[in-house]
């Protein structure tokens, strides 16, 4: 029996920022065979413009992608890609364009195709499920940082997709917001890679750890996602941990 | 920073569609706007105030509206008087008045005036959302009505921009002086919220082509027109064609 295709696979991918001598990312090779991914890597090192590869928002000097099991390449077929992939971004205030979080969260869905009325009935059933009822005649500016940050999740998951791509979701977040966050993508049927340092975050929500060094991606089989508790003053106030 | 306060309410003018409205402003004020006959401009505006009392709008914000409007045809009034010529003058306080100056100032206030009426009534009681896809609708150039909508959208976030790096620059002793400094800063402050600007619309357009944007601003609601919209259009484009008449065949008594 043949494994089944799988979604997403990437084959020595390269990329070069314009300006820039020196690659970024160089023949990277991915496969989409787990289904809770969590991405790790120094800052600058290339985990957001993997993301940014994979939706086609900047493309490879060389290299292949496929979605699938057909090869990804002219703007048509990535307009395919970002109906079953979406890409939650790190600043949700670029995610956020429309007037009410109503809107927003329908503006997927309405380029999908729904009409009108569908649309409405889809994202209200979104943000109920998100926990954001009763959010539809928001003004999505004047939101907090953890409001907008689940908004900017609802207008994603409006569109149905198979697989996210979070990009830093537990930044800036406090911990009751973070740990609704985590219930929230531990309930989610989605497939997902969640670019993060904050390993706790990675422990809760991911099954499988990927790191960018030197230019590549590597799986992790050495490093073990693990958690422990521990202790020091002011634990209970919010606070980030080194990785 | 950017508030609709006439955009709120529950009056006819903000439950019709803004298609209706746009064509009946439109008709309006272009009557307004090119007509030579005071008592077209005076019925006019008479006309346009009354469909603005109708609107209900909060009376000190439309006072602080007619305001601003008027201090431009006080202008008018300050150099028309003098500076127009013509055969007639009046004395007054031992200043000679044109007569015609005076009129052209007079006509000029109200028609202005009307036409600020007229827009506050029937544009400013629809959201601006509600009225880039009206004009869409309308058949206006799709991109005019994009870079209508996202100029709105994006001005304050700009201005939030800018307003942090101010902030910034202050919060580390920048005092703006009269000094090549103070320029050179400046210079910097507005290139940055410029560069940054353009780099946060790139990321916006990136979020739109995520969700499946492909040139299309699909609006939420759009109700059909309704009877009532279709009896006020037919109304206003009546007293519209009235008042193209009263201009083109002004009575011989009149001005």
């Amino acid at each position: 029996m043949t494994p089944p295709t799988p979604l997403l696979e990437l084959r020595d991918i390269s990329y070069t920022y314009p300006g820039t001598a020196e690659e970024t990312l160089s023949h990277v090779n991915f496969t989409l065979t787990d289904e809770r991914i969590g991405l790790i890597g120094a800052n600058g090192s290339g985990k957001t413009t993997f993301f940014q590869l994979i939706m086609g928002l900047i493309r490879p000097q060389s290299g292949e992608l496929f979605f699938q099991g057909k090869m990804v390449h002219s703007e048509k077929d990535f307009q395919e890609l970002r109906r079953t992939i979406g890409f939650l971004f790190q600043n949700s205030d670029d995610q956020l364009f429309s007037p009410t979080v109503l809107e927003d969260v329908a503006f997927g869905p309405l380029n999908m195709g729904a009409s009108p009325d569908e649309a409405k009935e889809i994202s209200i059933k979104t943000l109920e499920k998100l926990g954001l009822k009763d959010f539809e005649d928001r003004i999505t500016h004047k939101l907090s940082g953890g409001e907008k940050k689940l908004t900017a999740l609802a207008t994603i998951l409006s569109m149905q997709p198979k697989l996210l791509l979070l990009d830093e979701p537990s930044n800036n977040l406090d911990p009751a917001t973070r740990e609704r966050l985590i219930n929230i993508l531990r309930g989610l049927d989605q497939a997902h890679i969640i670019i993060s340092h904050d390993m706790d975050f990675l422990a809760s929500t991911c099954a499988q750890l990927y790191t960018i060094e030197h230019r590549q991606l590597h799986r992790c089989d050495q490093k073990q996602v693990h958690s422990h508790e521990h202790l020091h003053p002011y634990g209970d106030k919010p606070h980030q941990h080194g990785t | 920073m950017i508030d609709e306060p006439f955009a709120v309410g529950s009056t006819l003018f903000h439950r019709l569609d803004a298609r209706v409205k746009c064509i009946a402003a439109a008709a309006l004020s272009l009557d307004l706007a090119l007509t030579g006959s005071f008592t077209a401009a005076l019925t006019g505006c008479l006309l346009t105030a009354f469909l603005l009392l109708l609107s209900r709008p909060d009376p000190k914000l439309l006072g602080k509206r007619i305001l601003t409007v008027n201090f431009f045809t006080l202008f008018l009034w300050l150099t028309l008087p003098f500076t127009y010529g013509g055969a007639e003058y009046t004395s007054f306080l031992s200043l000679q008045l044109s007569l015609e100056g005076l009129g052209t100032a007079a006509l000029i206030t109200v028609k202005t005036n009307g036409i600020l009426f007229c827009f506050l009534a029937l544009l400013a009681t629809s959201p601006l959302v509600n009225l880039g896809h009206a004009l869409e609708k309308l058949g206006m150039p799709r991109k005019l009505i994009f870079i209508l909508l996202f100029s709105y959208r994006q001005l304050f976030i700009i201005y939030q921009e800018y307003e942090r790096l101010q902030r910034a620059a202050a919060l580390r002793g920048f005092v703006p002086t009269n000094s090549m400094h103070t320029y050179r800063t400046y210079g910097h402050l507005f290139g940055m919220t410029l560069v940054k600007s353009w780099k946060r619309a790139e990321r916006i357009h990136q979020a739109m082509l995520l969700r499946g944007f492909h040139g299309k601003l699909i609006p939420l609601n759009q109700p059909p027109l309704t009877g009532k919209d279709q009896l006020f259009l037919f109304i206003m484009l009546l007293l519209s064609l009235l008042l193209a008449g009263v201009s083109l065949f002004p009575c011989p008594h009149t001005l």
